[in-house]
């Protein structure tokens, strides 16, 4: 038995739209955890609400606005049409896009964390050593906030890997473009097929908890230290 | 004594005339059987809760020990293998319907389904997923007998239902999609769609068995006899399906 070649394609797939989306998203999350943990904004409290709000929302309420905001009469449809990048649903793009707002808030939250936890004192002393803010970031802010980084980065990831409502969706179940493994898991139970549906689950249980083991029980270590 | 006697007479006659079941239904035929179990409960004084979902979910969750007393299915594979794995009762299967399949677009009442489609002026089409759905099935078999497979399969959309395919077209992210009659079924608005001629693929048998759990349940069985009366037959006709017919 084992995979078969639709398999490996879904699998493959998903990889490559997490490691793509988990990139993209610690462009976005790291600039916006340092703004959130610095601004005065009053709007701060909104924004951190607006940035939580996927991991209270099913993913269908998600999916389901998003298929109409990426659709012709919605406003990220007309954006994206007017840009002549057509529209993203059914396309790997808009799984990319949809991911994105999925997953924020496993990677701004941890990064946001440590980034709060480092404290005035080491930005007061770096300023006074005439670091300028750019280097305070660079060389102060990001490698003691690397604990979150590091965190946010493998929620992120696996968060994305794990995906399924919100693929279900937008995606359209096309072969190589949007078929992720969730959704092929799925199928496989849905057409009674559990032999197929048991490697791939099995394989994702195994995979996400290899992954988590590794992430706290180095977390654990630092603590210790 | 002759009162605790009533009493118990009493008790009985309540469970035998108003019994409470479980169904599991096809999301594709929730519609009609709301309203067939609504003429139903009237005349009966049973109470019938719905579980809908798509047949291979209500599969799974049978074989599994969920307590469902009938299985009203999207296609017949289901309910036979129910039937082989003992989850059913051995002579209770029957076709209740034949589904009908029709092809709808985004702008409902100025385009032309039919004229789209074979002019290919679209986009995106969508369809149920043919693996998982009677109705997906019967759509790729229908392009390939127009022969049309071959230009439309680079814009198939799938969806795991034939809901979520027409989600998509509702929604403006499909311009056509095929669909079942039942659900363009709408007496205030009236959608221009594009019945399917049934010789363009084989017919959408459904099936409905009685279950282990009903096996006991009298009602369970009136309510599948009610799913062949005069009564339901009305309403599934209005709802677009055919008389099961012969098979």
């Amino acid at each position: 038995m084992g995979f078969s070649a639709a398999d490996i394609e879904a699998l493959w797939l998903t990889l490559r739209l997490a490691a793509i989306v988990t990139l993209l998203l610690l462009m976005i999350g790291i600039p916006t955890a340092w703004w959130l943990c610095r601004t005065r904004c009053r709007w701060k409290g909104l924004i951190i609400a607006i940035i939580a709000l996927p991991l209270v929302l099913p993913p269908t309420v998600l999916g389901f606005y998003l298929l109409l905001a990426m659709g012709p009469n919605g406003p990220v449809g007309q954006l994206t049409e007017a840009l002549g990048i057509g529209l993203l649903p059914f396309t790997f793009g808009g799984l990319v896009f949809g991911s994105i707002i999925y997953s924020l808030p496993f990677v701004v939250q941890p990064i946001q964390n440590a980034m709060e936890a480092i404290g005035e004192r080491p930005l007061e002393v770096a300023a006074t050593l005439g670091a300028n803010p750019r280097d305070t970031f660079f060389n102060v802010v990001l490698p003691l906030a690397k604990p979150g980084i590091l965190t946010a980065t493998i929620l992120g990831f696996t968060h994305t890997l794990g995906e399924f409502g919100v693929v279900l969706m937008i995606g359209g179940n096309i072969p190589g473009a949007t078929r992720v493994i969730s959704v092929q898991i799925y199928d496989h139970v849905e057409a009674m097929d559990y032999a197929q549906a048991h490697w791939l689950a099995a394989t994702m249980v195994l995979f996400s908890f290899v992954v988590l083991a590794i992430l706290y029980s180095r977390k654990h270590l630092m603590i210790w230290k | 004594m002759n009162v605790l006697r009533l009493f118990i007479l009493t008790l009985f006659s309540l469970t035998a005339h108003a019994q409470e079941i479980n169904a599991a239904v096809a999301s594709s035929f929730l519609l009609p059987m709301r309203d067939i179990v609504t003429a139903f409960e009237h005349q009966s004084q049973h109470r019938v809760s719905i579980a809908s979902g798509s047949s291979g979910k209500l599969y799974a969750q049978i074989i599994q020990g969920a307590p469902f007393d009938v299985f009203l299915s999207a296609d017949q594979e289901k309910p036979k293998a129910l039937l082989e794995s003992g989850h059913g009762i051995s002579g209770s299967r029957f076709t209740y319907a034949q589904g009908s399949l029709v092809v709808i677009a985004t702008n409902g009442l100025t385009d032309d389904p039919k004229a789209l489609l074979s002019r290919g002026e679209f986009n995106r089409l969508a369809i149920a997923n043919p693996r998982l759905a009677p109705y997906g099935a019967a759509a790729v078999e229908t392009l390939k007998a127009l022969t049309l497979w071959d230009a439309v399969s680079q814009k198939l959309v799938i969806g795991e239902s034939v809901g979520q395919a027409y989600h998509f077209v509702i929604s403006g992210n499909a311009q056509l999609a095929f669909i079942a009659r039942a659900q363009v079924y709408n007496p205030q608005r009236k959608a221009r769609y594009w019945p399917v001629p049934t010789k363009l693929h084989s017919p959408i048998y459904q099936d409905a068995v009685l279950l282990k759990k009903g096996s006991n349940q009298l009602a369970a069985k009136q309510l599948l006899a009610f799913l062949q009366s005069e009564q339901a037959l009305i309403i599934m006709d209005d709802y677009g399906y055919q008389p099961a017919g012969q098979q």
